[in-house]
Protein backbone atom coordinates (compact mmCIF):
# COMPACT_ATOMS: atom_id res chain seq x y z
CA UNK A 1 0.00 0.00 0.00
CA UNK A 2 2.94 2.28 0.98
CA UNK A 3 4.62 2.00 -2.69
CA UNK A 4 1.11 2.22 -4.55
CA UNK A 5 0.36 5.85 -4.10
CA UNK A 6 3.30 7.71 -5.22
CA UNK A 7 3.62 4.47 -8.32
CA UNK A 8 -0.31 5.42 -8.92
CA UNK A 9 -0.07 9.11 -9.22
CA UNK A 10 3.48 9.06 -10.72
CA UNK A 11 2.14 7.14 -13.39
CA UNK A 12 -0.74 9.31 -13.77
CA UNK A 13 1.12 11.95 -14.27
CA UNK A 14 3.26 10.53 -16.93
CA UNK A 15 0.07 9.52 -18.34
CA UNK A 16 -1.52 13.17 -18.57
CA UNK A 17 2.19 14.83 -19.71
CA UNK A 18 2.58 11.95 -22.35
CA UNK A 19 -0.70 12.67 -23.49
CA UNK A 20 -0.33 16.57 -23.35
CA UNK A 21 2.59 15.85 -25.83
CA UNK A 22 1.21 13.17 -27.88
CA UNK A 23 -2.16 16.03 -29.07
CA UNK A 24 -1.19 17.49 -32.88
CA UNK A 25 -1.76 20.93 -31.15
CA UNK A 26 -2.75 22.45 -28.14
CA UNK A 27 -5.09 25.61 -28.44
CA UNK A 28 -3.53 28.46 -27.02
CA UNK A 29 -5.55 30.76 -28.86
CA UNK A 30 -8.93 30.71 -29.58
CA UNK A 31 -10.63 31.00 -32.41
CA UNK A 32 -13.50 33.42 -32.86
CA UNK A 33 -15.98 31.58 -35.40
CA UNK A 34 -18.40 34.44 -35.22
CA UNK A 35 -16.38 36.90 -36.51
CA UNK A 36 -14.66 34.59 -38.90
CA UNK A 37 -14.60 33.87 -42.78
CA UNK A 38 -13.39 31.55 -45.14
CA UNK A 39 -14.55 32.44 -48.90
CA UNK A 40 -13.43 31.67 -52.16
CA UNK A 41 -14.18 32.89 -55.79
CA UNK A 42 -13.71 30.76 -59.00
CA UNK A 43 -14.57 31.96 -62.16
CA UNK A 44 -17.40 30.21 -64.66
CA UNK A 45 -16.83 31.30 -68.54
CA UNK A 46 -15.18 34.44 -66.95
CA UNK A 47 -18.26 35.17 -64.88
CA UNK A 48 -16.68 35.18 -61.14
CA UNK A 49 -18.83 33.24 -58.67
CA UNK A 50 -18.33 33.84 -54.60
CA UNK A 51 -18.86 31.05 -52.19
CA UNK A 52 -17.98 30.55 -48.47
CA UNK A 53 -17.80 28.28 -46.16
CA UNK A 54 -20.00 28.51 -43.36
CA UNK A 55 -18.66 26.46 -40.55
CA UNK A 56 -15.37 26.01 -39.78
CA UNK A 57 -12.75 25.48 -36.45
CA UNK A 58 -9.19 25.98 -35.80
CA UNK A 59 -6.63 24.81 -33.49
CA UNK A 60 -4.03 27.13 -33.04
CA UNK A 61 -0.50 26.99 -30.77
CA UNK A 62 1.42 30.23 -32.25
CA UNK A 63 3.74 32.68 -30.16
CA UNK A 64 4.48 35.66 -32.85
CA UNK A 65 8.06 36.06 -31.54
CA UNK A 66 8.29 32.28 -32.10
CA UNK A 67 6.74 31.55 -35.35
CA UNK A 68 8.71 28.05 -36.52
CA UNK A 69 7.56 26.47 -32.66
CA UNK A 70 4.02 27.02 -33.60
CA UNK A 71 1.36 24.69 -34.94
CA UNK A 72 -2.22 25.67 -36.70
CA UNK A 73 -4.54 23.57 -37.77
CA UNK A 74 -8.18 23.49 -38.97
CA UNK A 75 -10.90 21.67 -40.41
CA UNK A 76 -13.66 22.83 -42.50
CA UNK A 77 -17.37 21.71 -42.05
CA UNK A 78 -17.85 20.94 -46.33
CA UNK A 79 -21.94 20.75 -45.74
CA UNK A 80 -21.89 24.43 -44.52
CA UNK A 81 -20.30 25.33 -48.39
CA UNK A 82 -22.78 27.63 -50.33
CA UNK A 83 -22.34 29.72 -53.61
CA UNK A 84 -25.37 31.47 -52.44
CA UNK A 85 -27.87 29.89 -54.99
CA UNK A 86 -30.08 27.33 -54.40
CA UNK A 87 -29.50 25.49 -57.95
CA UNK A 88 -25.34 25.16 -57.84
CA UNK A 89 -25.48 24.71 -53.58
CA UNK A 90 -27.64 21.53 -54.47
CA UNK A 91 -24.58 19.94 -57.18
CA UNK A 92 -21.92 20.39 -54.82
CA UNK A 93 -22.63 17.76 -52.05
CA UNK A 94 -22.62 14.99 -54.89
CA UNK A 95 -19.67 12.77 -55.72
CA UNK A 96 -18.38 14.81 -58.68
CA UNK A 97 -18.18 18.00 -56.62
CA UNK A 98 -17.10 17.60 -52.80
CA UNK A 99 -19.04 14.17 -52.51
CA UNK A 100 -19.80 15.47 -48.96
CA UNK A 101 -21.65 12.03 -47.47
CA UNK A 102 -18.19 10.29 -47.35
CA UNK A 103 -15.85 13.47 -46.95
CA UNK A 104 -17.55 15.81 -44.81
CA UNK A 105 -14.57 17.72 -43.95
CA UNK A 106 -11.60 19.10 -45.23
CA UNK A 107 -8.07 20.04 -43.17
CA UNK A 108 -4.54 21.84 -42.94
CA UNK A 109 -2.29 20.99 -40.76
CA UNK A 110 0.60 23.14 -40.61
CA UNK A 111 4.46 21.40 -41.05
CA UNK A 112 6.25 24.62 -40.82
CA UNK A 113 5.46 28.50 -39.81
CA UNK A 114 7.84 30.99 -41.03
CA UNK A 115 8.21 34.85 -40.13
CA UNK A 116 8.67 37.69 -42.77
CA UNK A 117 8.49 40.27 -40.36
CA UNK A 118 5.90 43.29 -40.03
CA UNK A 119 3.81 40.83 -38.94
CA UNK A 120 3.14 38.96 -42.07
CA UNK A 121 3.94 34.67 -42.12
CA UNK A 122 3.90 32.15 -44.40
CA UNK A 123 2.54 28.48 -43.63
CA UNK A 124 3.40 25.26 -44.90
CA UNK A 125 1.62 22.28 -44.82
CA UNK A 126 -0.64 19.57 -45.85
CA UNK A 127 -4.42 20.61 -47.20
CA UNK A 128 -6.60 17.88 -47.65
CA UNK A 129 -9.98 17.79 -49.26
CA UNK A 130 -12.14 15.24 -50.68
CA UNK A 131 -9.38 12.86 -49.58
CA UNK A 132 -6.92 14.07 -51.78
CA UNK A 133 -4.03 16.18 -50.07
CA UNK A 134 -1.75 18.84 -51.33
CA UNK A 135 1.18 20.90 -49.98
CA UNK A 136 -0.26 24.30 -49.75
CA UNK A 137 1.99 27.08 -48.19
CA UNK A 138 -0.29 30.14 -47.03
CA UNK A 139 0.38 33.34 -46.77
CA UNK A 140 -0.81 35.12 -43.04
CA UNK A 141 -0.87 38.42 -42.14
CA UNK A 142 -1.57 39.31 -38.74
CA UNK A 143 -3.22 42.46 -37.42
CA UNK A 144 -4.03 43.08 -34.02
CA UNK A 145 -6.78 45.48 -32.13
CA UNK A 146 -7.24 45.06 -28.21
CA UNK A 147 -7.58 41.56 -26.93
CA UNK A 148 -8.28 40.04 -30.91
CA UNK A 149 -5.77 39.32 -33.29
CA UNK A 150 -7.05 38.99 -37.31
CA UNK A 151 -5.20 36.22 -39.20
CA UNK A 152 -5.79 36.88 -42.66
CA UNK A 153 -4.81 36.33 -46.25
CA UNK A 154 -5.23 34.87 -49.54
CA UNK A 155 -4.02 31.77 -51.30
CA UNK A 156 -4.88 29.82 -54.97
CA UNK A 157 -5.67 26.26 -55.34
CA UNK A 158 -6.11 24.23 -58.05
CA UNK A 159 -9.69 22.74 -57.58
CA UNK A 160 -9.07 20.03 -60.10
CA UNK A 161 -5.79 18.00 -57.89
CA UNK A 162 -8.34 17.63 -55.38
CA UNK A 163 -11.23 16.18 -57.75
CA UNK A 164 -13.52 18.61 -56.81
CA UNK A 165 -15.67 19.03 -60.34
CA UNK A 166 -14.97 16.10 -61.75
CA UNK A 167 -16.22 14.19 -65.21
CA UNK A 168 -18.71 16.56 -66.71
CA UNK A 169 -17.54 19.59 -64.24
CA UNK A 170 -14.02 19.06 -64.83
CA UNK A 171 -13.46 21.28 -68.29
CA UNK A 172 -11.52 24.65 -67.37
CA UNK A 173 -13.26 26.86 -69.52
CA UNK A 174 -16.36 26.02 -67.95
CA UNK A 175 -14.98 26.19 -64.27
CA UNK A 176 -11.78 27.57 -63.97
CA UNK A 177 -9.30 25.09 -62.14
CA UNK A 178 -7.84 28.25 -60.04
CA UNK A 179 -9.90 29.15 -56.96
CA UNK A 180 -9.42 32.16 -55.13
CA UNK A 181 -9.68 31.70 -51.26
CA UNK A 182 -9.49 34.02 -49.04
CA UNK A 183 -9.73 33.52 -45.03
CA UNK A 184 -9.91 36.30 -42.30
CA UNK A 185 -10.10 34.30 -38.66
CA UNK A 186 -10.11 36.48 -35.77
CA UNK A 187 -8.12 34.82 -33.03
CA UNK A 188 -7.81 35.47 -29.01
CA UNK A 189 -4.98 34.87 -27.12
CA UNK A 190 -2.61 35.52 -29.34
CA UNK A 191 1.08 37.32 -27.76
CA UNK A 192 1.85 40.78 -28.63
CA UNK A 193 4.17 41.61 -31.31
CA UNK B 1 -32.19 65.88 -89.19
CA UNK B 2 -34.13 63.28 -91.19
CA UNK B 3 -33.70 62.91 -94.67
CA UNK B 4 -35.92 62.32 -96.81
CA UNK B 5 -36.78 59.02 -98.87
CA UNK B 6 -35.67 58.21 -101.89
CA UNK B 7 -37.76 55.16 -102.33
CA UNK B 8 -40.39 53.14 -101.62
CA UNK B 9 -37.88 50.85 -99.95
CA UNK B 10 -36.01 50.89 -97.07
CA UNK B 11 -32.64 51.65 -96.94
CA UNK B 12 -30.37 48.58 -97.38
CA UNK B 13 -28.79 49.47 -93.79
CA UNK B 14 -32.45 49.73 -92.68
CA UNK B 15 -33.32 46.12 -94.15
CA UNK B 16 -30.72 44.65 -93.25
CA UNK B 17 -31.14 45.38 -89.73
CA UNK B 18 -34.44 44.39 -89.59
CA UNK B 19 -33.47 40.87 -91.13
CA UNK B 20 -30.40 40.62 -88.35
CA UNK B 21 -32.01 41.08 -85.66
CA UNK B 22 -35.37 39.30 -86.76
CA UNK B 23 -33.58 36.28 -87.08
CA UNK B 24 -31.13 36.75 -84.08
CA UNK B 25 -34.53 37.61 -81.77
CA UNK B 26 -36.51 34.42 -82.84
CA UNK B 27 -33.49 32.53 -82.06
CA UNK B 28 -32.53 33.96 -78.76
CA UNK B 29 -35.89 33.16 -77.78
CA UNK B 30 -36.39 29.53 -78.36
CA UNK B 31 -32.60 29.40 -76.85
CA UNK B 32 -34.50 30.99 -73.62
CA UNK B 33 -37.23 29.02 -73.65
CA UNK B 34 -35.33 25.91 -74.13
CA UNK B 35 -33.00 26.62 -71.86
CA UNK B 36 -35.06 27.60 -68.77
CA UNK B 37 -36.17 23.95 -68.92
CA UNK B 38 -33.10 21.76 -68.94
CA UNK B 39 -31.73 20.11 -65.44
CA UNK B 40 -28.60 22.26 -63.62
CA UNK B 41 -25.47 20.84 -65.49
CA UNK B 42 -22.59 22.43 -67.16
CA UNK B 43 -24.60 22.20 -71.32
CA UNK B 44 -27.00 24.90 -68.98
CA UNK B 45 -24.72 26.96 -68.12
CA UNK B 46 -22.86 27.58 -71.28
CA UNK B 47 -26.82 28.10 -72.50
CA UNK B 48 -27.00 30.35 -70.41
CA UNK B 49 -23.86 32.47 -71.15
CA UNK B 50 -24.36 32.39 -74.99
CA UNK B 51 -27.72 33.39 -74.17
CA UNK B 52 -26.50 36.85 -71.92
CA UNK B 53 -24.07 37.51 -74.48
CA UNK B 54 -26.90 37.31 -77.31
CA UNK B 55 -29.04 39.43 -75.18
CA UNK B 56 -26.42 42.02 -74.91
CA UNK B 57 -25.32 42.25 -78.89
CA UNK B 58 -28.80 42.58 -79.46
CA UNK B 59 -29.48 45.26 -77.74
CA UNK B 60 -26.47 47.41 -78.38
CA UNK B 61 -27.58 46.75 -82.35
CA UNK B 62 -31.17 47.76 -81.29
CA UNK B 63 -29.68 50.90 -80.27
CA UNK B 64 -27.37 51.40 -83.71
CA UNK B 65 -31.22 50.71 -85.45
CA UNK B 66 -33.00 52.97 -83.39
CA UNK B 67 -30.62 55.85 -83.85
CA UNK B 68 -31.03 55.15 -87.74
CA UNK B 69 -34.31 54.88 -87.52
CA UNK B 70 -34.61 58.22 -85.84
CA UNK B 71 -32.35 60.01 -88.02
CA UNK B 72 -33.99 58.24 -91.51
CA UNK B 73 -37.65 58.72 -92.25
CA UNK B 74 -39.02 55.21 -93.93
CA UNK B 75 -40.75 55.23 -96.99
CA UNK B 76 -44.07 56.53 -96.82
CA UNK B 77 -46.79 54.01 -97.17
CA UNK B 78 -48.32 53.37 -100.91
CA UNK B 79 -51.47 55.10 -101.48
CA UNK B 80 -53.31 52.12 -101.95
CA UNK B 81 -52.87 50.26 -98.47
CA UNK B 82 -53.04 54.29 -96.45
CA UNK B 83 -56.52 54.42 -98.64
CA UNK B 84 -57.36 50.66 -97.44
CA UNK B 85 -56.41 51.02 -93.74
CA UNK B 86 -59.18 52.40 -91.34
CA UNK B 87 -58.37 54.38 -87.85
CA UNK B 88 -58.10 51.57 -86.13
CA UNK B 89 -55.64 49.56 -88.40
CA UNK B 90 -53.39 52.42 -88.98
CA UNK B 91 -53.09 53.08 -85.23
CA UNK B 92 -52.46 49.26 -84.30
CA UNK B 93 -49.82 50.06 -87.15
CA UNK B 94 -47.67 52.38 -85.50
CA UNK B 95 -49.02 51.05 -82.12
CA UNK B 96 -47.03 47.51 -82.98
CA UNK B 97 -43.84 48.81 -83.60
CA UNK B 98 -43.20 51.50 -81.11
CA UNK B 99 -44.20 49.05 -78.58
CA UNK B 100 -41.66 46.45 -80.55
CA UNK B 101 -38.77 48.83 -80.45
CA UNK B 102 -39.38 49.64 -76.57
CA UNK B 103 -39.37 45.51 -75.70
CA UNK B 104 -36.12 45.96 -77.78
CA UNK B 105 -34.61 47.08 -75.24
CA UNK B 106 -36.55 46.48 -72.18
CA UNK B 107 -36.25 42.67 -72.69
CA UNK B 108 -32.45 42.70 -72.69
CA UNK B 109 -32.49 44.96 -69.91
CA UNK B 110 -34.32 43.30 -67.55
CA UNK B 111 -32.62 39.84 -68.25
CA UNK B 112 -29.24 42.21 -67.85
CA UNK B 113 -30.46 43.38 -64.34
CA UNK B 114 -31.89 39.82 -63.21
CA UNK B 115 -28.51 38.45 -63.44
CA UNK B 116 -26.65 40.89 -61.33
CA UNK B 117 -29.53 40.58 -58.63
CA UNK B 118 -28.66 37.23 -58.78
CA UNK B 119 -24.78 37.76 -58.01
CA UNK B 120 -24.05 36.66 -61.79
CA UNK B 121 -22.36 39.78 -63.37
CA UNK B 122 -22.34 39.35 -67.14
CA UNK B 123 -18.61 38.88 -68.68
CA UNK B 124 -19.43 39.71 -72.50
CA UNK B 125 -17.68 36.69 -74.24
CA UNK B 126 -16.29 35.03 -71.07
CA UNK B 127 -13.43 37.96 -71.33
CA UNK B 128 -15.66 41.63 -70.64
CA UNK B 129 -16.98 42.39 -67.53
CA UNK B 130 -19.65 44.37 -68.00
CA UNK B 131 -21.32 46.64 -64.98
CA UNK B 132 -23.85 45.91 -62.59
CA UNK B 133 -26.48 47.98 -62.80
CA UNK B 134 -28.49 46.61 -60.05
CA UNK B 135 -26.83 45.23 -56.61
CA UNK B 136 -27.15 41.53 -55.86
CA UNK B 137 -30.34 41.25 -54.10
CA UNK B 138 -32.32 38.17 -53.16
CA UNK B 139 -35.19 39.41 -52.64
CA UNK B 140 -34.78 41.78 -56.06
CA UNK B 141 -33.92 38.93 -58.26
CA UNK B 142 -36.90 37.02 -57.22
CA UNK B 143 -38.97 40.10 -58.33
CA UNK B 144 -37.62 40.50 -61.50
CA UNK B 145 -37.32 36.99 -62.63
CA UNK B 146 -40.72 36.49 -64.00
CA UNK B 147 -40.72 39.85 -65.69
CA UNK B 148 -37.80 38.98 -68.09
CA UNK B 149 -40.25 35.77 -69.73
CA UNK B 150 -43.08 38.15 -69.51
CA UNK B 151 -41.82 40.90 -71.41
CA UNK B 152 -40.22 38.38 -73.36
CA UNK B 153 -43.43 36.48 -74.39
CA UNK B 154 -44.76 39.60 -74.81
CA UNK B 155 -42.17 40.71 -77.59
CA UNK B 156 -43.37 36.91 -79.42
CA UNK B 157 -46.75 37.94 -79.53
CA UNK B 158 -45.96 41.18 -80.81
CA UNK B 159 -43.62 39.70 -83.30
CA UNK B 160 -46.72 36.74 -84.32
CA UNK B 161 -48.65 39.91 -85.07
CA UNK B 162 -46.30 41.49 -87.12
CA UNK B 163 -45.76 38.58 -89.27
CA UNK B 164 -49.34 37.99 -89.64
CA UNK B 165 -50.00 41.23 -90.32
CA UNK B 166 -47.14 41.12 -93.42
CA UNK B 167 -48.60 37.82 -94.64
CA UNK B 168 -51.93 39.18 -94.90
CA UNK B 169 -50.67 42.32 -97.15
CA UNK B 170 -49.12 39.41 -98.87
CA UNK B 171 -51.51 37.23 -99.53
CA UNK B 172 -54.74 38.48 -98.77
CA UNK B 173 -54.36 42.23 -99.87
CA UNK B 174 -52.07 41.47 -102.33
CA UNK B 175 -50.96 44.75 -102.34
CA UNK B 176 -47.49 44.78 -102.99
CA UNK B 177 -46.42 45.49 -99.08
CA UNK B 178 -43.61 43.81 -98.41
CA UNK B 179 -41.59 44.70 -101.59
CA UNK B 180 -40.34 48.21 -99.47
CA UNK B 181 -38.57 45.40 -96.50
CA UNK B 182 -37.92 42.52 -99.21
CA UNK B 183 -33.82 41.70 -98.72
CA UNK B 184 -31.57 42.54 -101.79
CA UNK B 185 -30.75 45.86 -104.05
CA UNK B 186 -34.07 47.91 -104.85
Amino acid sequence: MNSFFPTTIGATVLALLASMGASAVQADQKLLPAQSEITFVSKQMGVPVDGRFKKFDAQIAFDPSKPQSGKIAFTIDIASVTLGSPEPDAELPKTPWFNTAKFPQATFQSSSIKGLGGGKFEVSGKLAIKGNTQDAVIPVTLVQAGPSTTASGVFTIKRLSYKIGENEWADTAMVSDDVQVKFKLVLTGVAKF
Amino acid sequence: MITAPASRRYHGFAIAMHWILAIALVTIFILGHYMADLPFSPHRLKLYSWHKWAGVTILILSAVRLAWRLTHRPPALPQAVTLAMSGWQTQAYHATHIVMYALFFIVPLIGWSYSSAAGFPIVLFGVLPLPDFVAADKALADLIKPLHGLTANALGALVLLHVGAALKHHFIDKDGLLDRMRPGRS
